[in-house]
Order: structure tokens, then sequence, then C-alpha cells
């Protein structure tokens, strides 16, 4: 039966089209997330991650294309789709102006909850993300942090069976970072998707089982992190030598070695050379100690996300474009 | 990015994640009116966190009562006490209009704060959000309201129509301020900052509120200006207020009034409904 491949799909994306004014904000984005993973959608900004996302949240409609998420059409069923997702978006979505408690409790009483329902699931919640002490504080004053974490407690007051994480760690400091992280392996682990957008290479790789890659609306790439680094070529060997003075000489011995350019790398003392296995690497750093340089470390690793994405869109992902993909007149003031 | 010494989550707190969630199922929905409801709460939690806006609101409308019943007062009317019996009801419409205002700019403020994001993608009616907030948003026309016949009465102000004819007039304005209060949800929706809507909100206000019967009797004025007065439907709002307050009240102003608030609703609050699904 076809309902079996439905199942089994969490959200299936074919020809998702969007344009603010003149501006193609998304331009035929198909995606397929497996249900019970994290899937990333990795962009820099203004690549249309928001607006793919607010697509499948229901908030906005798609100019052309279709999407079925947890098998209920994003237009037709919109309310059903509403039902069984939550959206944490780029601006925290919380209410600035009420406490962390009664933001939790709004939630609760909107989805259904009795008032002293609503409240046990609020104390639950704020024990669960840390905001005991903070509950009664307005949001107003919450770190970056801590508001993300009750953004986060919010879309969970009913756990949905799908989640939306728009950019959940930008702004947020390594601390706050790994928190965050911990959480969604968490909310997987307990069976929710999630599909997480984010401009940072590293988060997708730490946490995404699939990612597209998208630029400028479109998908430009797809697969898992290892795939994505695979199609980009082969890893590299990075080497720190003892001596910085010796690094022509190494230069000479790793490039007869493996046959292939060497890249020096800004550290004076360091050096990177592609390099697919590790036999072929062991004989380069055998070479190295014939000639008589001195090394202080190596390692062999695949190329980054990073690079991954230098050579698939021809521009660093780095890259920022100061008008956000925010629909229009939403612009923070 | 470095990978700085992170705290991890203590086995507790990732206990207390695991049960909390455990909670899967949805409550059966909840109704149009509680969701409603929920919202007219949350309007009530923010005059309790922020009172600084009504605050705002309200202090121009009571400097108004003092500066105008003691510098203009024997002027206009021969003696402070009977200026006050004519001034104060206006004043009092002015406050709550004013407060209409802020219906705009605070929902202007979730939308750019991101706030309606999350109510939108929530199993409600999507004009929830909307009705809850200006129904939150009554009680603070009828803080507005208090406030200027509280500062009213401690300077001698008795009207003849008694508590009836006070609370019937205050009644009346209420329901004329959540007529007009749609218009400013809808520029609210229009524009693009809190204060552009808060300047453009009373660039229209400002001026009807005078152009109306708040300070003078119309009759005073130019013949063109009284006919712009007299057309003005804060001028019937006003007189219908005086009417009640003083014991005179005509049903035709009364009516006038009501038709008004009805007319307005009617038109602006699809509208609102309208643009604040389609963002």
């Amino acid at each position: 039966m076809v309902v079996v491949t439905s199942s089994t799909l969490a959200i299936e994306a074919s020809g998702l089209r969007k344009a603010f004014g003149d501006t193609q904000a998304v331009a035929g984005v198909d995606l397929a997330v497996r249900a019970g993973s994290v899937y990333g959608i990795l962009g820099p900004n203004g690549a249309g991650k928001t607006t793919t996302v607010r697509m499948l949240a229901t908030l906005l409609r798609p100019d052309a294309g279709e999407a079925r998420v947890l098998g209920h059409d994003i237009v037709e069923e919109a309310d059903e789709v509403r039902s069984v997702v939550s959206l944490t978006g780029q601006l925290a979505s919380v209410d600035e102006d009420l406490t962390g408690q009664e933001n939790l409790i709004l939630i609760g009483r909107l989805l259904g909850f009795r008032r002293k329902e609503a409240k046990a699931r609020a104390a639950e919640l704020l024990r669960a993300f840390d905001l005991v002490e903070a509950a009664g504080r307005l949001v107003k004053n919450y770190s970056g942090g801590m508001r993300r974490r009750l953004d986060i407690a919010a879309s969970i007051v009913v756990a949905p069976r799908l989640m939306f994480l728009d950019e959940p760690t930008t702004g947020l400091d390594p601390r706050s970072r790994n928190q965050v992280w911990d959480i969604v392996r968490t909310l997987v682990a307990d069976g929710t998707t999630v599909l997480l957008c984010t401009q940072y290479l590293d988060e997708a790789d730490q946490l995404a089982e699939g990612i597209a890659v998208i630029d400028h609306g479109k998908v430009i790439a797809e697969g898992t992190p290892a795939q994505l680094k695979a199609s980009v070529g082969s890893g590299a060997l990075h080497v720190r030598l003892l001596d910085p003075e010796q690094r022509p000489l190494a230069e000479q011995a790793l490039s007869q070695a493996l046959d292939v350019g060497v890249h020096r790398e800004p550290d004076p003392a360091a050096l990177s050379v592609a390099c697919a296995r590790p036999e072929r690497a062991a004989e380069a750093l055998a070479e190295l100690s014939r000639v008589g340089v001195g090394v202080a470390g190596f390692s062999l690793g695949q190329p980054s996300l990073d690079e991954v994405f230098l050579a698939l869109t021809g521009h660093p992902a780095e890259e920022t474009d100061a008008s956000e993909e925010l629909g229009p007149g939403e612009e923070a003031a | 990015m470095s990978t700085a010494p992170a705290r991890a989550r203590t086995a507790r707190e990732d206990q207390a994640l695991h049960a909390a969630l455990s909670v899967r199922e949805r409550p059966s929905r909840a109704s149009g009116l509680s969701a409603c409801l929920t919202f007219g709460w949350r309007g009530m939690l923010k005059i309790k966190h922020v009172p600084e806006q009504l605050v705002d609101v309200t202090i121009t409308p009571v400097l108004f009562v003092l500066m105008f019943t003691y510098i203009f007062g024997g002027a206009i009317a021969g003696s402070t006490g009977e200026y006050l019996e004519y001034l104060l009801p206006g004043i009092m419409v002015m406050s709550v209009l004013f407060t209409t205002v802020y219906s705009g700019v605070a929902l202007n403020t979730d939308v750019t704060k991101g706030v309606v994001d999350r109510f939108r993608s929530l199993p409600i009616p999507r004009s929830a959000p909307l009705v809850g907030a200006v129904l939150g948003d009554s009680v603070r026309y009828v803080l507005g309201a208090v406030v200027v016949i509280a500062v009213g009465l401690a300077i001698g102000f008795r009207p003849d129509g008694g508590v009836v004819g006070v609370v019937a007039a205050v009644a009346l304005v209420v329901v004329f301020a959540f007529g007009l209060a749609w218009v400013f949800t809808t520029l609210g929706l229009l524009l693009r900052t809190p204060n552009a809507v808060m300047n453009a909100g009373f660039m229209g206000i400002f001026p009807l509120t005078f152009l109306s019967n708040v300070f003078v009797d119309p009759e005073t004025l130019p013949g063109w200006l009284e006919t712009v007065v007299e057309i003005n439907p804060i001028s019937h709002l006003v007189t219908a207020s005086r009417g009640l307050m003083g014991g005179s009240a005509t049903g035709g102003d009364i009516a006038f009034v009501l038709a008004s608030a009805a007319v307005l609703a009617a038109v602006f609050a699809p509208l609102t409904v309208r643009l604040y699904r389609s963002r």
C-alpha cells in the first residue's frame, strides 16, 4: 500500500516555490525526511531556509508545489498539520512581557489543558529545562540561552511528532549551544522528528542524519554528512611541524610522496594535503621522517562541511546577506 | 567554534526531560471561546507587568482635565465647577480612545517580535489571538475611563446622573472603543514598527478628538467648523456620555454611537483577520 511509504516519511515536499515581490525566496525545493530522525537544512542567510520551514509549518502558503507533513497536505489540511507539529522560530517565539511560567501556561491553555493541568505541565517543563529559578521573571530579562530553552519548552508542551527548529543556536554561547544540542538529541531519542535549519556546519554534522544543502532557494546537494563530504572528494592529511623553518622541505617531501599539491595552513608550522587512504598517509609520514623533518602532530580527517559548501556553491557558507529571508514587513524594528 | 568546556546536563535534568516528553497525548482542543479568553488573560498579565503603557496613554487626558478646568474653565463656562461638569465626560472619552491605539501597537509588537508565529502554528482559530486581545484590552479601556473619572471626582465632579449614569457612560464608550480598536489593529498589521503605529494612530485620533465637542460647545465655532464637528462620530459619543452622566441622555445619540461602532467593527475586524491570515 502507498500508505507504507508515507508513514515512514515525516515530510515529503516537491517543487515548493515562494516569491516575495521580485525575490524568489524558494525556487523549487524537494525534500524527503524520514520519521524519527534529525534532518538538517543547511545554508547561509537568505538561502530560503526560513521560508521553506514557514511553508511546511503552514504559516505561509506556497506559490507552487506541494508537501505532506506526517501525511497531511500543508494547504488542504493545514489544521491537521498544526495539531501534530510545533515551531521554534528564528526569532524566539515567546512573549517577552510575560514570565517564563506564564508563557508555558498560556500555550498549555491554548492547546486545551485546564488551568490546573497547564500549571502542572509548566512546572514540569521548567524543571526539565533548568528554568525553575527564572520561572517568575519576565522573559525580556532572560539570557539568549534561557530564552531559547523556554522557546523549545513551549514547543513541547504537548510533545509534537514533528518539530521545526529554525536556527536554534544562532547567537548562543558554546555552553548554551551544547545544552540545546543535548535537548534535541533527547527529543529525537524519544521519537520526535526534527527539521533543523542551520547555518552552522558543525551543528548539522553533530545532529543531522540527513542534510539538504540549500542556496538561492534550491537544494544543491543532499545526503548524509559523510556522503556530502565524500562527494567533494577525499579526506586530508594535516601535519604540524616541530620547526616552521622546515616547512619548504616538508612540502616538497609530501608532494612527492602523494603526488598532489600541498596546502599551507595559516599556522606557519602546519600543512595539509589531500589524501584519501590511511596507508598512503603512513607512507607520506615515513617520507617526512626519512628526509629529517620533525613532526609535532598529524591527523587524517574528512574535509569539513565548510569545504563542502565552498566546493558546492563556489562561495563560503559564512557569506551573510543583509536581507535575511523574512517576509515583507517583518524586518525587526 | 571552539569546544569550550560545556556543563553537561545532569542526569536528573535528562530524566526530567524524558518525563516531560512522555506527555504526547493532546488534550481535547480548546474551544474558540476558551482560546479568546486565554488571550484576554494574556492582556491582563501585560497590564500587570507593563503598567507604564497604560500610564502613558492616560497621563495626557488627566493633564487636560486639570489644565483646562483650572486655566480655561472660568473663561469658557464662567466657573471651573460648571466647566468640569461639561469637560469631564469628553475627557473620559478621549482617554479611552487614546487607549485603543495601544491595541494596534500591541499587535504590531507581537508580529515584529515573532510570537505571532507561535500562535499561528497552534491548532486554534486564527482570529482568536485578535478577538482575545481586543477583549482583554476592554479592561484597559475601563481603567482609562476610571482614572479620569477618579481625578474628576477628586476635584469636585458631581454628575447628576449618579453612579448608574456614569457606569452607563463608561459602558457606551467601551463599546465604541471596541469598534474603533479594529481600525488600529488593521493599522498595526499594515505598518512596520510599533512606533509607526503609535505615531500614525495618534496623528489620526488626536485631531479627531479636538475637532469634536470635548472642549467647547460647537455653536461657538465658525459655521464650517461646526459642521465638521457635528458629523464627527466622537461628538455624538461625547454628547451621549455627557447626557448619561448628566442624567439627560437622548436615545438618538446612543443609537448613533452604537451604529458607528458596529460599522467600524464590521469593516475593520474582517480586514484585520484577513491581513493577519495572509502574513
